[in-house]
């Protein structure tokens, strides 16, 4: 089964949240990356200070194979975007962890919703695998 | 595993651009068993097929094949076939799954009083052994002489201990053997390649590297390239119909777009923005007005470029013409290339 890292966040669109202090970055997750494939395009279609909104997207992500749309977990402001991503998309798919797409600043208020911890996410893993 | 045309098929076993780039550099193997197969049997096939289809059968030798479509009377295409003359009154036609149910009542439809019609498919299974190492390997378990088949031949074997009909054709730009065997038969057929191919880089191959190989040796595919609103002749495929050929369904109508030139054309490009089309996308001018449409689109695993086909009106179709592809909102810029996008070097 696909790597889950313990002490993240998880949605159901396979994507990763870890909060920080001020922040919340976000990923995707192994299983998104095993269902992909070879990763070749990452687009971000927000920059620094743009407004975001839980469940809309943020950018898509394109393989070989397809392309998928990137959601925000959470409403707030994008604080930084991972601009390595734009040249070397190909570092998803050696640490999805680490290739960080972007981080969101929440909104006064706003939290992370309808997220998983890292053994409920698994048990979500277990079940498509059926 | 992803359902298609009523099979359980493989989009890939170990990674899509591993698979490709193993059929480019060494040879993989597909599991193709959803193909249709149409035996036709009589002093008149011949006859018939020739009649049906745009290419020119009468021109076949026995254990030779011959790619080609099958328009209807407005001269669009209802399939793209491979048909493969046995004998002079013994001919198969290989349509494509999603085409079968279509192609079967077509052919029957044509061949009442004229031949006999058998749909073979659900006992027949197809396994494609493509790759530069494809006939070094179907050598090592019995099939040494189908070096010496020339391309779009095909002949009776046995590999592994399993009769089968082998045919030097593919789908990917690549060298190599497509084998039909009786389905019970094609797991035996199935295990003795992957054993002989083993030590020479052979790797199982699914549905996402069939289509990455076919698009960057631009072959056409049916459903998203080519289907009953496309003609042959806009789709790049006029070398396929013979007009001088005294009569075929559709002649007339191919004629017609022939003589008057047809009004848009599929053409192949690469993205050079930052982009990837896929199968929908609209192609722009570079004023942004839609004028076209892509057919099938993706990076291209060994050509290292985001690629595609399309249709674009005639008057944009010459080779370094630059235009949009809209990706979703994103207007990334394009140029017409010529293709082939990969041809092999031998």
């Amino acid at each position: 089964m696909a790597n889950v890292k313990p002490g993240l966040q998880y949605t159901k669109d396979h994507e990763w949240a870890k909060t920080d202090e001020k922040e919340i970055t976000v990923g995707i997750t192994a299983y998104a990356v095993d269902q992909l494939g070879d990763i070749t395009l990452v687009n971000l279609d927000v920059k620094e200070g743009d407004a975001v909104e839980a469940g809309k997207t943020f950018g898509t992500i394109e393989s070989v194979k397809t392309l998928s749309d990137l959601f925000s977990p959470v409403s707030g402001k994008i604080t930084r975007i991972n601009k390595d991503l734009e040249s070397k998309p190909e570092l998803v798919n050696e640490d999805c962890y680490a290739a960080w797409m972007v981080a969101i600043e929440p909104s006064a208020g706003a939290s992370l919703t309808d997220v998983l911890d890292a053994a409920a996410y698994e048990a979500l893993l277990a079940s498509l695998d059926h | 595993m992803v359902p298609f045309a009523g099979f359980l098929m493989p989009v890939q076993y170990k990674g899509l651009v591993e698979e490709h780039k193993a059929v480019r550099t060494a040879a993989g193997l597909f599991d193709v068993s959803h193909m249709g197969e149409i035996d036709l049997r009589g002093p008149r096939a011949g006859e018939l097929v020739d009649g049906l289809i745009t290419n020119d059968a009468t021109k076949l030798v026995d254990g030779q094949a011959l790619y080609t479509c099958a328009c209807n009377e407005k001269g669009t295409i209802l399939d793209d076939l491979i048909v493969y003359r046995r004998a002079e009154a013994d001919w198969l036609v290989v349509c494509n799954a999603s085409n079968r149910a279509k192609i079967v009542a077509h052919f029957t439809e044509h061949a009442k009083g004229v031949c006999e019609l058998d749909d073979a498919s659900d006992g027949i299974a197809l396994l494609a052994l493509q790759g530069p190492r494809a006939l070094e390997i179907a050598a090592a378990i019995g099939g040494a002489e189908l070096s010496a088949l020339a391309s779009f031949h095909f002949a009776k074997a046995r590999l592994g201990g399993v009769s089968c009909t082998a045919s030097r054709t593919g789908y990917t730009g690549e060298d190599g053997l497509e084998i039909f065997c009786a389905g019970e038969e094609a797991p035996k057929l199935w295990d003795a390649i992957m054993e002989a191919g083993a030590s020479k880089g052979l790797q199982p191959a699914g549905l996402g590297a069939r289509d990455t190989l076919r698009l960057e040796a631009r072959l056409s595919l049916y459903g998203n390239d080519i289907d009953e609103t496309t003609n042959p002749i806009e789709a790049g495929l006029a070398w396929v119909v013979k007009l001088a050929k005294p009569s075929f369904l559709g002649k007339d109508a191919l004629v017609r777009v022939k003589e008057a030139g047809p009004s848009r054309k599929m053409v192949g490009f690469e993205v050079t923005g930052r982009g990837i089309a896929r199968h929908g996308y609209p192609l722009l001018d570079l004023a942004g007005e839609p004028v076209g449409i892509c057919t099938s689109g993706s990076p291209g695993p060994t050509v290292g470029k985001n690629i595609g086909l399309g249709y674009l009106p005639a008057a944009m179709s010459a080779i370094g013409t630059k235009f949009l592809v809209d990706c979703r909102g994103r207007q990334a810029e394009a140029i017409v290339v010529k293709t082939p996008f990969y041809k092999r070097s031998t």
